[in-house]
């Protein structure tokens, strides 16, 4: 009985594997099967390039730190704007034309986004890297990643020929589009639709030197706006530079004009490109300002309407943005015109009937991605309305300056306007 | 006297704001290092989810793109009459460029022996469309496909060519197993 049930087991194993074998070679089923040569052809093998090293990664996170902590010391301890230039002509060409500007501190604050919502969307430690380092060094000597770590900030910086200053109004009421830009890019990343800052970064074509059409006019438009209005990508669009400027605000240290004390020589006024040297307070204006109470009241409580009115256009806004979204737009598309289903150029849609993903699911998974746009759009609104409260808010607060000193939000660390003041430094 | 008050109130809100903002970024690395990954992520295309629309050729923000046929010779049947190779209503069994599927001309065909043909393909000359991938994939083996190339792509924040990709065929792969190359890469 042991001899037989041994010979039973044994047949039933070499019948399995062979039940194994035929099913994985039907698995990958030729339909020519590879012919066996005869004249000793020699088979060359599939071409699979290594993409770039996770060393090199690290690489470029050094190179960062390195850059903005030497940045920090040529603005803080060296003071030398000097220093900064050069600093900033390494980064266009390590970070810029080298790396193809897409090593991007600007562009990981959707990663991070994506990687809250999505649960499944994993990210790199490099990359989580990149887009805090910059934050912590600006909460602690400003936006030194600004004035020159950032390659997009530099392109600007070093193509500035005649600087415009522009009235305060005009830098404060176009000053609310980074805020708008980076609810948006939040969104959509959050939401799985679209990286907005990458696909309208207008640097990354001219470093790559190669780039759609949008992309090279978008890039070459900064550039030339960029001559005669300082940095216009950092100071009006840039969604990153939002939350440098809340770090930088409070930075422990920070750039100062003077290296000792300020003799109001009024020197340094024309200095800065970006408007970011605030002006001592005006001794007249000190006695009218007692009547700010009032209004400073009405203006906090205006900050709930503003941020109710926010949300109430992004919750009416929300369908519209969400057919960003290419699920919920080919969703839509289908539904609304069922006859693009005899459209045989529409790639899409014949992708789509020709796969094995039903109406329904498709109709389920729009909903899904709609009713997350419902939530995030209405608090992008809201965010959008707090920031307009907040900045009337900020025109009534009265703040005293004894001196001209750098705005420390607005401020890029760039140090030229230390090179204005003709205090001696103290030994 | 007035002025070292309001001076060290100022500091006192500032301090409180800085401490606020490096507990929120705190907050955010933690957050984040729940869902974080040692390995560098590139994008690759699932060639079996592959449908060859050809928007490789045209999506990708290289010019040409990063999307490069590859060839798994363990696959290829090697044949006289090869789908990918030649145009569906071609004059005749040769090597003449209006008998050949690819606009480039970017695959050279090599007799080895009756009644074998080997089929290689010049990276250089190809532009990524899928034409000779879908020739292959319709009539052959399916040993053509479509590869992102790692020493090409720039590994954008996000593929241009994933976002349009009707067939959803372009995902991200650790940069160690960077390659979803036919024969090794199979369907599961």
């Amino acid at each position: 009985m042991n001899k037989g049930s041994k010979i039973a087991t044994r047949f039933l194993l070499v019948w399995l594997l062979m039940f194994t074998l035929v099913t994985g070679m039907y698995g990958q089923q030729q339909r020519f099967p590879k012919p066996e040569f005869e004249s000793g052809y020699a088979q060359p093998h599939t071409l699979t390039p290594e993409p770039r090293s996770t060393a090199m990664e690290w690489l470029d996170v050094a190179v960062l730190t390195a850059v903005m902590a030497l940045s920090a010391w040529f603005v803080l301890c060296k003071r030398s704007r000097q220093g900064i230039l050069w600093l900033s002509v390494f980064t266009l060409l390590y970070f810029g034309f080298y790396r193809d500007g897409c090593i991007c501190a600007v562009g990981s604050l959707q990663n991070v986004a994506l990687s809250f919502a999505d649960p499944s969307y994993a990210i790199s430690v490099t990359v989580l890297l990149f887009f805090l380092l910059p934050l912590i060094f600006s909460l602690f000597f400003g936006r030194v990643f600004c004035g020159a770590a950032c390659p997009l900030g530099v392109i600007q910086d070093l193509i500035i020929v005649k600087p415009i200053s522009m009235p305060s109004w005009l830098r404060k009421t176009l000053g609310l589009i980074p805020y708008i830009y980076l609810a948006l890019a939040l969104l959509f990343a959050a939401t799985g639709s679209d990286f907005l800052v990458c696909r309208y970064d207008p640097f990354v074509g001219i470093f790559r030197m190669d780039a759609p059409f949008l992309m090279t006019i978008l890039g070459v438009a900064f550039l030339l706006t960029g001559l005669f209005i300082g940095r216009p990508y950092c100071r009006f669009l840039c969604p990153y530079g939002v939350l440098l400027n809340w770090t930088s605000t409070v930075s422990k240290w920070h750039l100062t004009i003077t290296p000792a004390h300020c003799i109001r020589c009024k020197l340094c006024t024309t200095s800065c490109p970006f408007d970011a040297i605030d002006r001592p307070t005006d001794p007249k204006v000190i006695k009218g300002s007692h009547d700010g109470a009032k209004r400073f009241l009405v203006y906090a409580l205006l900050i709930p309407v503003w941020m109710a009115a926010g949300g109430f256009v992004g919750f009416k806004a929300h369908i519209r943005l969400s057919k960003a979204n290419p699920d919920v737009y080919l969703a839509e598309l289908l539904i609304t015109h069922p006859e693009v289903k005899k459209d045989r150029d529409n790639i899409d849609v014949q992708t789509f009937l020709s796969s094995a993903k039903t109406m329904d699911q498709l109709v389920e998974e729009a909903r899904g991605i709609r009713r997350k746009f419902k939530y995030g759009s209405t608090a992008a609104g809201a965010f959008i309305g707090l920031v307009i409260g907040m900045t009337l808010l900020n025109q009534v607060i009265f703040r005293r300056n004894e001196d001209y000193v750098p705005n420390n939000g607005a401020c890029f660390s760039c140090g030229r306007c230390m090179d204005f003041c003709p205090v001696e430094r103290k030994s | 006297m007035e002025n070292d008050k309001i001076k060290s109130r100022r500091e006192f809100i500032r301090g409180g704001a800085r401490i606020s903002l490096a507990l929120a970024m705190g907050g955010i690395a933690g957050f984040a290092a729940a869902g974080i990954s040692r390995e560098k992520w590139v994008w690759q295309i699932d060639p079996f989810e592959c449908t060859q629309c050809g928007r490789c050729a045209t999506e990708c923000v290289l010019t040409p793109s990063a999307v490069k046929c590859v060839h798994a010779f363990d696959l290829c049947g090697y044949c006289d009459l090869c789908g990918g190779y030649l145009k569906p209503n071609s004059n005749a069994l040769s090597t003449a460029g209006e008998n050949q599927l690819c606009p480039t001309s970017a695959i050279s065909r090599k007799f080895i022996e009756e009644p074998y043909f080997e089929y290689i393909i010049n990276e250089n000359l190809c532009i990524g469309c899928g034409k000779c991938v879908k020739g292959c994939t319709s009539f052959g083996n399916g040993s053509l496909h479509l590869q992102i190339m790692h020493n090409l792509c720039v590994n954008c924040n996000q593929c241009a060519i994933a976002r349009s990709c009707p067939s959803n065929a372009i995902r991200r792969v650790k940069a160690s197993e960077a390659y979803l190359v036919k024969g090794d890469f199979t369907k599961d």
